[in-house]
């Protein structure tokens, strides 16, 4: 049988073979760690901490502000050496939360302790403790998990689906973590079912991880309401609206969101954070990271404390064999080029790529004319007409962008990747949806 | 032979029909316009830069006559296209101050900034501020140099020298597009007389400062004390000089320890 998939998408070289096979290494960092206070989608948290206050490990540092923010826990034990605006991986000055580490990560009453009778508990107080235990989704957008949990219909919700597609190239944490911790995601998917009684799980992995398919397919041995599903290996098959259509068929909408659909979807380290966070009283302290590229001396896969100096990190994967030309973090599909190493790992994140070749700087000299192919068409997984967009996008004709649907847009890159005149489309798509924003913004704040 | 008679007749009736309708035709649905709006177009400079907030030069003498723009609206044409279509109006042309060049207020060229990175990607401004880290330079406050004001201009009259933007002040004519055009908000309409102004944007602490450009305005404030007339600000940490109270006397420029105010 053909393996599930999407229409359209691109093949880039996976590379996952540099860090595929190095077993997950915990690794507890020395320095300072620091923690922004917007690493989620909405609100940033507001600090519930001052200058010089003792801290836990497991500790609330900053709080939800408003219903979709989410908490942002300290991952050290220490105290709290400063509140103050920092240059955030993103590029951005931000508000942080600095805390000297003392290198002792003593922990907060109850943490880690294990819950045994979180099936007795009722989902209010389920989504509760993820919420407290400041979950958001991992696999990249990180959009609070708590607010996924709490759809308008949550009778209507019948597949509950595990991301483990992990469709960008170079990253194998969530690979490492579905062969190594299996049970956790299991577990993880059980909490969500207890939530969504009539719901199915289905652990979505693309077909290059033979390895997690076997075993995940061993640890749901004897669960009659999950299943495994193997997909196609194409990018993006991870992204949110792929997977829902490769696994049920259905098709989203420019407005829907997956439980629209009756599916909630969660990467699958986000599930073993809501199994940690229910089922163990342990917040989101740490999450897979991996380190990889041609420039690394020994790319590896790490469970890294959120907070922690990129570069400190980069020394533990045995630092850099030659100088990079280019330093990623995320995926090289939609991941960001960083400026400095001396940035703190954020929730969201999931791997450093460092890069010895800039392909976007080969690809830049070779850029010509567009030659009306229609190849970005044909791969753009959402079913929008790049080229028409690219047209709309430079003549800032930001009325016909909107109506060809441009800003539902993912920035996937699928089509700057396939492109035989390599245009900049994705960087043009982004600059226009950002100022199409910030127009309406203005507008907003003028009525 | 009579074939190419025939087609020559109908030809020739076909004209004559086909005129004398168009001859009726522009009797009939004759527009009048205005004869002062013809002449009014006639001083106006022609650029249609749409500075006057028209949407050109026809739009604006039209507005014009009907008396919704001011005589002396055009910013490019100033003073004496101000006089000269005030006595085709028959109205007082009103005060037009002192005629306006654009200045950008940084000074991070090449060799006082530090870069951070390469970039490669789409060659304008807009395209580089709304990136992480806001393009290569260490400062995320000045002049990116990719040249977004260089297309603006319709007078020729900015280009990038040394990485940083830079007015040909005898060209500009204060339309003010290079002022829209620009994603940082760097360029500002300084009267043509007037003698120093702040060359930096920099908002961050003067320690932050001092590790990104070695022209950057610290906020030190030395400038503030120096001026007798009262003419300097400091907000943000940035200094700005009042150009109606200053007078030139440079003592400020004298005393900047980053000078950065300088003679424009």
């Amino acid at each position: 049988m053909r393996t599930k998939t999407f229409r359209g998408g691109v093949h880039p070289s996976g590379m996952k073979e540099l860090s595929q096979g190095k077993p997950i290494q915990f690794y507890e960092p020395k320095g300072d760690l620091v923690f922004p206070l917007s690493q989620h989608i909405g609100k940033p948290a507001v600090p519930v901490v001052k200058k010089n206050d003792p801290v836990l490990t497991g500790q609330i540092i900053a709080k939800a502000d408003g219903f979709i923010s989410a908490n942002i826990i300290s991952s050290c034990s220490g105290k709290v050496k400063a509140i103050e605006p920092r240059m955030t991986t993103a590029g951005v000055v931000a508000q942080c939360i600095v805390i000297q580490n003392d290198g002792k990560f003593d922990t907060v009453p109850g943490f880690g302790v294990p819950n045994d009778d979180w099936a007795s508990m009722t989902n209010d107080e389920i989504i509760q403790k993820i919420m407290d235990a400041g979950v958001i989704g991992l696999g990249g957008a990180g959009f609070p998990t708590h607010v996924k949990m709490r759809p308008r219909n949550p009778e209507e919700i019948d597949y509950i689906i595990a991301n483990g597609a992990e469709c960008e190239p170079y990253i194998t944490c969530d690979e490492r973590l579905m062969i190594e911790h299996s049970d956790w995601i299991v577990a993880g998917i059980k909490v969500v079912q207890k939530l969504f009684p009539h719901a199915k799980g289905i652990i979505a992995i693309e077909d290059n991880k033979p390895e997690a398919i076997k075993a995940m397919q061993a640890a749901i041995s004897g669960e009659s309401n999950m299943e495994i599903m193997p997909l196609h290996t194409k990018f993006p098959q991870g992204g949110e609206r792929n997977l829902v259509h490769a696994v049920t068929n259905r098709k989203m909408e420019s407005r829907d969101l997956p439980a629209n659909l009756g599916c909630i979807v969660d990467n699958v380290a986000t599930l073993t954070a809501i199994y940690h966070a229910v089922c163990c009283n342990e917040p989101l302290v740490s999450k897979g990271f991996t380190v990889t590229g041609d420039a690394v001396a020994e790319p590896a896969n790490f469970m890294v404390r959120i907070g922690t100096d990129i570069s400190e990190l980069l020394e533990a994967a045995g630092g850099l064999k030659t100088q990079p030309k280019k330093v990623i973090i995320g995926g090289p599909m939609m991941g960001m080029a960083i400026t400095s190493l001396n940035r703190p790992i954020a929730k969201s994140y999931n791997a450093l790529v460092c890069m010895t070749e800039d392909p976007v700087e080969k690809a830049f000299e070779q850029m010509t004319n567009c030659i009306r192919c229609g190849r970005c068409v044909r791969v753009c997984p959402v079913g929008l007409v790049p080229q028409q967009m690219a047209v709309a996008g430079q003549r800032k004709d930001y009325a016909k962008y909107e109506k060809i649907h441009g800003l539902d847009c993912i920035a996937c890159g699928s089509c700057t990747f396939i492109c035989p005149a390599k245009r900049p489309l994705t960087q043009l798509f982004q600059l226009t949806k950002k100022e199409i924003m910030a127009q309406k913004a203005a507008a907003a704040a003028k009525k | 032979m009579s074939m190419i008679i025939a087609s020559v007749i109908v030809l020739a009736v076909v004209g004559l029909l086909v005129g004398m309708m168009l001859v009726f035709a522009g009797e009939a649905f004759k527009v009048e316009t205005d004869p002062r709006e013809v002449a009014v177009r006639e001083c106006l400079p022609g650029n249609n830069c749409g500075a006057c907030g028209q949407a050109g030069c026809d739009a604006m003498a039209a507005a014009i006559v009907r008396g919704e723009a001011p005589v002396n609206g055009c910013p490019v044409g100033g003073a004496a296209c101000g006089e000269k279509i005030s006595a085709i109006m028959g109205v007082a042309g009103g005060e037009t101050g002192p005629r306006n060049v654009a200045f950008v207020k940084c000074a991070g060229t090449c060799d006082v900034m530090k870069t951070k990175c390469n970039y490669v990607g789409i060659e304008s401004c807009e395209a580089a501020a709304v990136l992480p880290g806001k393009g290569i330079k260490y400062c995320t406050h000045g002049c990116l140099g990719y040249g977004s004001c260089v297309k603006a201009c319709p007078f020729d009259a900015i280009h990038i020298v040394d990485g940083v933007a830079k007015v040909d002040r005898s060209k500009c004519m204060a339309c003010g597009k290079c002022v829209a055009a620009c994603p940082q908000k760097l360029i500002e309409l300084l009267p043509d007389t007037s003698i120093f102004a702040v060359q930096c944007s920099n908002k961050e602490k003067g320690a932050l400062v001092k590790t990104e450009c070695d022209a950057g305005c610290l906020g030190c404030g030395l400038c503030v004390r120096q001026c007798e007339q009262g003419a300097i600000t400091l907000a943000n940490n940035i200094a700005h000089i009042d150009q109606s109270k200053c007078v030139g006397c440079g003592k400020c420029a004298a005393k900047c320890p980053a000078k950065i105010i300088r003679v424009r």
